[in-house]
């Protein structure tokens, strides 16, 4: 790749908050180091993996407000986590996080229970147990 | 311990591709060891290829243009004859006291951490991803100065943040995990080194007796690629080429799974070898580079569209058997050039 080729195809996924380093060859024939604001596919690459976890998070969503999984499950979704994940950041077991996810063993929860998946999951206890709510509030 | 003292350690920040050779680089040029990433990539071998479909990460089959972490910061440090300590945690704040206590000392440290949950990350990068490197080297205000080496410039991170990181869950724990350079040694042996990391690449590249390595793992994964959109349908197969490009560019490889940094490396080496062969490897690879990079552009297309006809899939397959080719012929070539 020619120091002039390096693509700069800015689709705005690093947020101005770094450029990348790439390895291109000079008119001299000289390896330099030129920044990369992006490329289109590894852009697209990248889109491509969120899209997948935007749709498995729509999809609890729906599970969720159908009554079929607990909050619990959208927000581990949400954090692009899984049973084993969840488990391992709130210091529960997977056994109990699986049983969690089932909106009437999930009603019974204790506040100490909640607070450690909130701690977990970055939100507030209230942002875990009243989902319809604040569900619209996002809308 | 001794309250929260400011400690500002003179470092420099240098910004790389990739987060281990740049950790590597910018702490041994604290000691003096003027090595640019690419040597510290070449000496310490990182230049790899591995396909292992029947172990997934996120539901994908994991694949990897690099060896293990921490590999290159290992065979570096022991090629240059450096010292150097590694230590893991089971106790987040011990691991804290241990950090502060090297600060105290005077010594930049290296903090394998996660990404998830790295406040200064750009959002779309922050998966679960745990073998990132970032340098510690002060304290300010109750924060942590970082030189996080893909970082444009320096960053820092308060105490909670930087231990959640440290501590950060899932698939190879960093559990704490921090090194540094002990000590240098005064003499070393650069060429022997160079030629020692070029060995060892070859090796890699070419003798690894199991079809999912070096060259081998690349018309493996060929053959299996051909396959994908009829064996995974065409949204699982979009997903697993999606997976090979991000492993391809995105993590800081300086642009085609490595190959540039690694043709950086070989012109650098035959400079300091004073060998024109290597030079010519160093053209082989760029080449190899720009055609993976013309694997990537493909791939993309396909994945754009969604859609993605299995000729693509075919054309995509085929220009990685010709990449399989190329790569050996330069990796036979320097394996037979007698370099001692």
């Amino acid at each position: 790749m020619k120091d002039k080729e390096v693509p700069q195809d800015n689709e705005g996924l690093l947020e101005g908050k770094l450029r990348e380093v790439c390895y291109a060859v000079d008119d001299n024939g000289n390896y330099v180091t030129v920044l990369s604001t992006g490329w289109m596919p590894k852009n697209a690459a990248l889109k491509q993996a969120w899209a997948d976890v935007n749709d498995k998070i729509e999809e609890t969503k729906q599970n969720v407000s159908a009554g079929k999984l607990s909050p619990l499950a959208y927000y581990m979704e949400k954090n692009i986590m899984n049973l084993r994940l969840l488990s391992q950041y709130a210091g529960i077991p997977k056994w109990k996080v699986k049983r969690h996810l089932k909106p009437r063993v999930f009603q019974k929860l204790a506040d100490e229970t909640l607070g450690k998946y909130a701690r977990a999951l970055d939100i507030t206890i209230d942002e875990l147990t009243n989902f319809e709510a604040n569900l619209k509030k996002e809308r | 311990m001794t309250g929260n003292k400011d400690i500002i350690i003179d470092f420099k920040h240098h910004q790389a591709a990739h987060c281990e050779n740049g950790a590597a680089s910018n702490l041994l040029k604290h000691h003096d060891i003027n090595l640019s990433e690419p040597m510290v990539f070449g000496i310490g071998s990182g230049l790899f290829f591995s396909y292992m479909p029947f172990i997934k990460l996120n539901y994908l089959p994991v694949i990897s243009f690099r060896p293990l972490p921490g590999i290159i910061f290992k065979r570096i440090t022991r090629r240059l004859g450096i010292k150097i300590t590694r230590e893991r945690f089971s106790d987040p704040a011990k691991s804290m006291d241990r950090l502060d206590e090297a600060l105290r000392n005077g010594i930049p440290t290296g903090c394998l951490v996660g990404v998830y949950h790295l406040t200064y990350f750009p959002a779309p990068y922050r998966f679960h991803f745990n073998a990132h490197n970032i340098i510690v080297y002060g304290r300010q205000n109750g924060s942590y100065l970082i030189s996080d080496p893909v970082m444009e410039s320096p960053v820092s991170l308060t105490k909670e943040e930087l231990m959640r990181v440290r501590f950060a869950k899932g698939t190879y724990p960093p559990k704490g995990r921090l090194y540094y350079i002990e000590s240098v040694s005064e003499s070393y042996d650069l060429k022997e080194a160079i030629i020692k990391g070029i060995r060892n690449t070859c090796k890699d590249m070419l003798e690894i007796p199991i079809p999912l390595f070096g060259v081998k793992g690349i018309r493996y994964l060929s053959n299996r690629m051909k396959r994908w959109p009829k064996r995974l349908g065409k949204k699982k197969a979009s997903l697993y080429l999606g997976q090979v490009v991000r492993m391809l560019e995105e993590i800081g490889t300086g642009g085609a799974g490595f190959r540039f940094i690694y043709a950086a490396f070989l012109q650098e080496a035959s400079k300091v070898l004073n060998r024109e062969e290597l030079m010519q490897a160093s053209h082989g690879m760029t080449e190899a580079g720009d055609k993976w990079r013309e694997f990537a552009v493909i791939s993309g297309r396909i994945i754009k569209d969604r859609a993605g006809s299995e000729e693509s899939y075919e054309s995509a397959a085929n220009l990685l058997l010709e990449i399989a080719d190329r790569e050996e012929k330069i990796f036979t070539f320097l394996k037979k050039l007698p370099l001692n």
